[in-house]
């Protein structure tokens, strides 16, 4: 059961229409702060480490679903400020393995109701993915894909360049090309979110619900006790004590779980991305290709935002090679002729962490207590609401959801890799 | 992009390297022999540190060598560069090197 709603904070402000203009006829002067900045207390039930769209989401989920209102989400910097800032915001389920296409449309079946479940505008936009197949190779893996994805009930269809066109303007789909457009996949579902609505969204959620979020807040060492079990976790504001930790730290889980004595199957890499001046509305959807490594959507404030690739090396300085960005950009050229003259605004990298198989880890590890919800690689925005569900009842339950069932730490001594690096084409 | 000096040819662009991963991984003489766990562990896991790692590139676009550098992951700064059959020299830059 949850605990009743604490009566010396005021309730959390509804937005709709109505609110919005009693406000702007107050001169805007009446809007809530959006979450407290609390000071840290010297226990929780549970501890978040990792303050992203997955570990706000984590917490909110853990608020709502599961009644724990006594828990705090660690952040080192400021929320939202690693990869839910930095990714490039595509939104898409048109994975492969039935694993995968379950817990990606799980996400994607919540991305729709996100901004009503939350009361905040994560401007969900369902503008469609297409993705592009320049050699017979890849019309063949697409094709593959587009069944596999109809036999799992997610929408996917395999259009001809000329579709490809009429849908996507302007796209080049000349045959002179080095890599010529042979045909694109869409899913018509998927599209692009605005980033930071999606972790303040969750943050206001939560912090309504009762949950501390603590920004500056570095963890440096996680304690066990005898039994191993966690106990507590240092931080740069001091010890708070708590039986239950879940580690959502994206490129840094590796020097997290190092803390509480466990290793991880993942390496860290900078991936890049860039976006343009703002023009007007010029792209209509999000267009993808992995063989040429280019991925591009236009944001509503009307930038290009462009995916650049990762770099080779394993890297914590969130900058990457410019020749990795240049590579993207010539492809972006090939591919959008009229983009040829647009200068480019900004580029940054992230900090994104890999498994052997390019699939998640959502699961318990060996040590009691300690949770980890990690390996998200290129693409894990697209699953933020779906991760946080299921990972907030691998917590809460100590068992995992099915949907995360086979995402465990355990699947590469055993075997039981999900293994979409080698579902060939598939970006992630 | 990294300059990466080549012990076999010197100071080079990084787009002539490839990058081979981390360093000294010895294969286990008898695979065999290993538990799950531990087969695991040399096929997957890897120490991923944010700080000193010891790791190969190979001079694919110049002599075509493996070699071994020591780079730091949080600058990307390059602290030496040596050859596979050798144990990683002292950093020769940044803040652990000899004065």
């Amino acid at each position: 059961m949850p605990e009743p709603r604490d009566r010396t904070r005021p309730a959390m402000q509804r937005f709709s229409f109505l609110s919005l203009i009693g406000h702007a006829l107050r001169g805007h002067a009446g809007w809530q702060q959006q979450w407290r900045t609390p000071e840290p207390r010297p226990a929780y039930d549970a501890v978040i480490i990792g303050g992203g769209g997955h570990g706000l989401g984590t917490a909110y989920h853990l608020a709502h679903d599961h009644g724990m209102r006594n828990i705090a989400v660690l952040e080192r910097g400021w929320i939202g400020g690693g990869n839910t800032g930095r990714n490039t915001t595509i939104i898409r389920s048109n994975y492969l393995f039935d694993e995968s296409a379950a817990l990606y449309d799980h996400a994607l079946q919540m991305w729709e109701r996100l901004s009503r479940t939350l009361d905040y505008n994560v401007m969900f936009s369902p503008r469609g993915v297409m993705m592009l197949a320049h050699t017979h190779h890849d019309v063949q893996v697409l094709r593959r894909h587009v069944h596999a994805n109809r036999a799992n009930g997610i929408d996917n269809e395999w259009l001809t360049p000329e579709a490809a066109q009429a849908f996507c303007p302007p796209l080049n789909i000349a045959p002179t090309l080095r890599y010529p457009v042979l045909g694109a996949a869409l899913q018509r579902r998927g599209g692009v979110a605005r980033h930071d609505a999606v972790a303040w969204g969750y943050a206001r959620a939560a912090d309504a619900l009762g949950v501390d979020i603590l920004q500056n807040c570095e963890v440096t060492a996680i304690r066990r006790d005898a039994d191993g079990a966690v106990s507590a976790v240092e931080t740069t504001r001091g010890t708070i004590r708590t039986g239950r930790v879940g580690i959502v730290a994206a490129g840094h889980s590796s020097v997290v779980a190092a803390m509480a004595g466990l290793r991880l199957p993942l390496e860290s890499f900078p991936l890049q991305a860039l976006v343009s001046e703002p023009v007007k509305p010029v792209l209509p959807c999000v267009v993808m290709s992995n063989t040429v490594h280019a991925y591009i959507s236009q944001s509503d404030k009307g930038e290009l935002v462009i995916g650049a690739g990762t770099d080779a090396y394993v890297s914590y300085s969130q900058r990457g090679g410019l020749h990795v960005t240049t590579e993207t950009l010539a492809a972006i050229c090939e591919l959008f002729p009229t983009f040829r003259r647009l200068r480019m605004l900004r580029n940054w990298g992230g900090i994104v962490d890999t498994t052997p198989d390019r699939s998640p880890i959502i699961a318990r590890t060996p040590v009691p207590g300690l949770y980890i919800n990690c390996g998200w690689g290129t693409g894990g925005f697209k699953a933020t609401p779906g991760s946080a569900h299921v990972f907030a009842w691998t917590m809460a339950k100590d068992a995992p959801h099915p949907i995360n069932a086979a995402f465990t730490l355990e699947r590469f001594r055993d075997g039981a890799l999900i293994d979409e690096a080698a579902a060939a084409a598939v970006a992630h | 992009m990294l300059l990466i000096d080549c012990p076999y040819c010197g100071p080079r662009p990084e787009i002539e390297f490839t990058y081979g991963g981390e360093a000294h991984r010895a294969r286990p003489a008898d695979p065999a022999a290993l538990s799950d766990e531990e087969w695991a562990g040399y096929l997957y896991l890897r120490r991923n540190p944010k700080g000193r790692h010891a790791e190969r590139w190979r001079h694919a676009h110049g002599c075509g060598r493996f070699f071994n550098a020591l780079r730091d992951t949080v600058s990307d700064a390059f602290l030496a560069t040596y050859r596979v059959n050798e144990t990683p020299p002292p950093p020769t830059i940044g803040p652990e090197a000899a004065a």
